[in-house]
């Protein structure tokens, strides 16, 4: 991998991972209201997928949204106002956590419903097919969402009309406290793309260089008119579900076990450092940078005023 | 109407508006099953497919959810869909794209998104086919912030307000009848809109008004037509629109009728004749000389038999009845 690759890969990571600790800290500080869903320890997913997307292909992404949002070029000063309740909020305070859309990079939208964002990532794709262009649709969602009928409509679809949308589940091995073994009776939960007539793959999500190749392929496949693919990443995440889960699903041993045993950005610091591609003190100022920013685009969402009113009909319909 | 018309079907109407918003706009397709060499359940897409070919007329597989799904997602970034759904009974299966995904996006993120697309659907009963292929649902859909409804009862409306529908940047569920799909009437020819959100005043009256939608117009019609002979003028307002809701016709007339009764085919209770009656005793109260009296569908899932299937709904006889004690 070239450098300036790398080094985008590594910086995506670190932002999402400090949006996630930052939000978590606005959270206790009682700034925040309703439910976050931390993505850290999925990183490597969003910034390997979305590091092939133009701002003109879609994506589609989850209540545990975060990560693709910022992956996908997301104004974080946007994002923070709109976990704030500010009119200068990706969706002014209307959305919160799990809705942030940023239409403008080609972002349709978190999802509150497991499951909700697939078809609409198909539709998508269907939009891409139909006007000829060359673009592609992603949807993020869980190993949860996979056991959803939208998934296998979806895909379906896809498959019979070939569009160009690539279906990304990220196993981070539970479904709020349903763990994986429970929910599925296959180990492999990419053979599912066989009963699609879709090549499936499955990559160690801890691996952004394997998360980068894989959807590389796959989105250039898709890109040339090939068809859809089903990409699993096998992840895990730090956090409980949400904010403030008591995690009585997992052991203590489970939850520190993994933390120290599985953190893509601490891996990734290790190949980029042990490839020579820059320093562990390159590596550092980029750290310091993202903290900066973060510092800046919280100052700038606190800083913006209050959600406006509700007015209707304007806010719910086009046109009335 | 003004211009040239021409006798038509119902979904001979509903066709050409399809086709003559597709011949406009290319980025207008149709989604649905058994819409393509079949032309749909109920002929609507007939001769589409030879006109506009498989990609546009875009054959689906049973996959409710997925269709409607698909049709958000395209409608989110630059399509223009209309989705046939066989039965209103079968939207339950795609009822989360549509109410949590279609009738909130706009919302949800702050005015980013634009969510035009159609799902038509028919519903209704009188043709025997039981509970699960009869019912009428509008409200279900009344009661969701960000969706329209429209239930076009004649040829010329279905054809302009279907058109209006496709070319409106909002969500609309256009709701047919199967009894109406064979009714015959005058359609103005070429390019016909009729705008979203106007009543229509089917028949002007002065001693009660009824506000009905759907084939309920029919039924009240015939029905005014009986009442006239005993010298009762019922004026019948048909909503077309029930999102929006053109209330400043239902009110302008009870205010010169002072007498309402809401007829629909749907359940009575929850139904969206409540919300009528519940207007007009808002702002019209002092108006009334009576209660505002609903005739609807009684709670219970549509039967089979012939005999038992118009018990269970509104018929003209029962209109007449209900019309009769509320001018006594
Ligand atoms: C349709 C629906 N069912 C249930 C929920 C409640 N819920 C929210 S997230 C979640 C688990 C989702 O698991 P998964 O898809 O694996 O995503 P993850 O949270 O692991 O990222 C559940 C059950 C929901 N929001 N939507």
């Amino acid at each position: 991998m070239e450098r300036p690759t790398a080094l985008d890969l590594y910086r995506v990571m670190r932002r999402i991972r400090d949006f996630e600790e930052r939000a978590t800290v606005l959270f206790g500080e009682g700034k925040l209201w309703g439910t976050i869903h931390s993505y850290a320890g999925e990183e490597g997913i969003a910034a390997g997928v979305c590091a092939h997307l133009r701002d003109d292909d879609w994506i589609t992404s989850t209540h545990r949204g975060h990560g693709h949002c910022i992956a996908k070029g997301a104004d974080l000063g946007r994002m923070y106002a709109e976990l704030l309740g500010r009119e200068t909020g990706y969706c002014r305070g209307r959305g919160g956590s799990m809705h942030i859309a940023d239409t403008s990079k080609g972002n349709l939208g978190a999802n509150g419903i497991v499951g909700g964002g697939i078809p609409i990532a198909t539709g998508a794709a269907l939009t891409a097919k139909q006007l000829g262009t060359d673009q592609v649709a992603v949807s993020f969602f869980g190993d949860g969402a996979a056991n959803q009928g939208a998934f296998h409509e979806s895909a379906n679809l896809a498959s019979i009309w070939k569009l160009p949308v690539i279906y990304v589940c990220e196993n981070n091995q539970y479904a709020e406290s349903l763990p994986v073994k429970n929910a599925f009776a296959i180990d492999d939960i990419s053979s599912r793309a066989g009963g699609y007539g879709m090549p499936g793959v499955r990559v160690n999500g801890r691996d952004v260089r394997a998360v980068y190749d894989a959807a590389g392929e796959l989105i250039a496949r898709a890109r040339r008119g090939e068809g859809p693919a089903f990409l699993v990443a096998d992840t895990y995440r730090h956090e409980g579900h949400y904010y403030g889960d008591p995690r009585k699903y997992q052991s203590k041993d489970e939850i520190e076990g993994w933390k120290t045993r599985f953190d893509p950005l601490v891996d990734t610091r290790a190949w980029i450092t042990e490839a020579k591609l820059a320093t562990a003190a390159e590596l550092d100022a980029i750290d310091a940078e993202v903290i900066e920013e973060a510092k800046r685009a919280v100052a700038w969402a606190e800083a913006g005023p209050p959600a406006s009113p509700i007015s209707l009909p304007g806010d719910v319909y086009a046109s009335y | 109407m003004t211009g040239a018309t021409r006798e038509m079907f119902y979904n001979e109407a509903l066709g050409e508006a399809l086709r003559l918003e597709m011949e406009r706009d290319e980025r207008v397709i149709v989604l649905g099953e058994d819409i393509a060499e079949h032309g749909g359940a109920f002929q609507v897409t007939a001769g589409l497919l030879d006109k506009f070919g498989p990609t546009r007329i875009r054959q689906t597989p049973i996959s409710e959810l997925g269709i409607v799904g698909a049709a958000v997602g395209a409608a989110l970034t630059g399509l223009r869909p209309v989705v046939e759904l066989m039965y209103v009974d079968f939207s339950g299966l795609a009822m989360d794209q549509l109410v949590n995904q279609a009738a909130q996006n706009r919302f949800m993120f702050g005015g980013q998104a634009r969510v035009p697309m159609v799902m038509r659907t028919q519903g209704g009963s009188g043709r025997g086919n039981a509970a699960q292929h009869s019912k009428s649902l509008e409200a279900w859909f009344t009661h969701v912030a960000g969706l329209k409804v429209v239930m076009p009862s004649t040829p010329a409306d279905a054809k302009g307000l279907l058109t209006s529908a496709i070319r409106d940047d909002d969500p609309v569920i256009f709701l047919e009848h199967k009894l109406l799909y064979r009714t015959k009437g005058q359609v103005p020819s070429g390019e016909y809109l009729v705008p979203l959100g106007k009543a229509d005043v089917k028949r002007a009256g002065t001693d009660l008004t009824i506000v009905t939608w759907s084939r309920e117009v029919l039924f009240s019609l015939e029905a005014a037509g009986k009442l006239a002979a005993d010298g009762i003028e019922a004026e019948v307002i048909d909503l077309r629109s029930l999102v929006p809701l053109d209330r400043d016709a239902v009110l302008a007339s009870v205010r010169r009728t002072h007498r309402l009764l809401v007829v629909h085919e749907a359940i009575k209770r929850g139904g969206y004749g409540g919300e009528i009656a519940a207007i007009v005793a808002e702002e019209a109260f002092d108006d009334l000389d009576a209660p505002p009296r609903r005739l609807a569908g009684l709670e219970t899932p549509i039967p089979y038999a012939q005999h038992l299937e118009k018990t269970v709904v509104p018929q003209v006889d029962d209109i007449v009845r209900v019309a009769k004690e509320l001018v006594a």
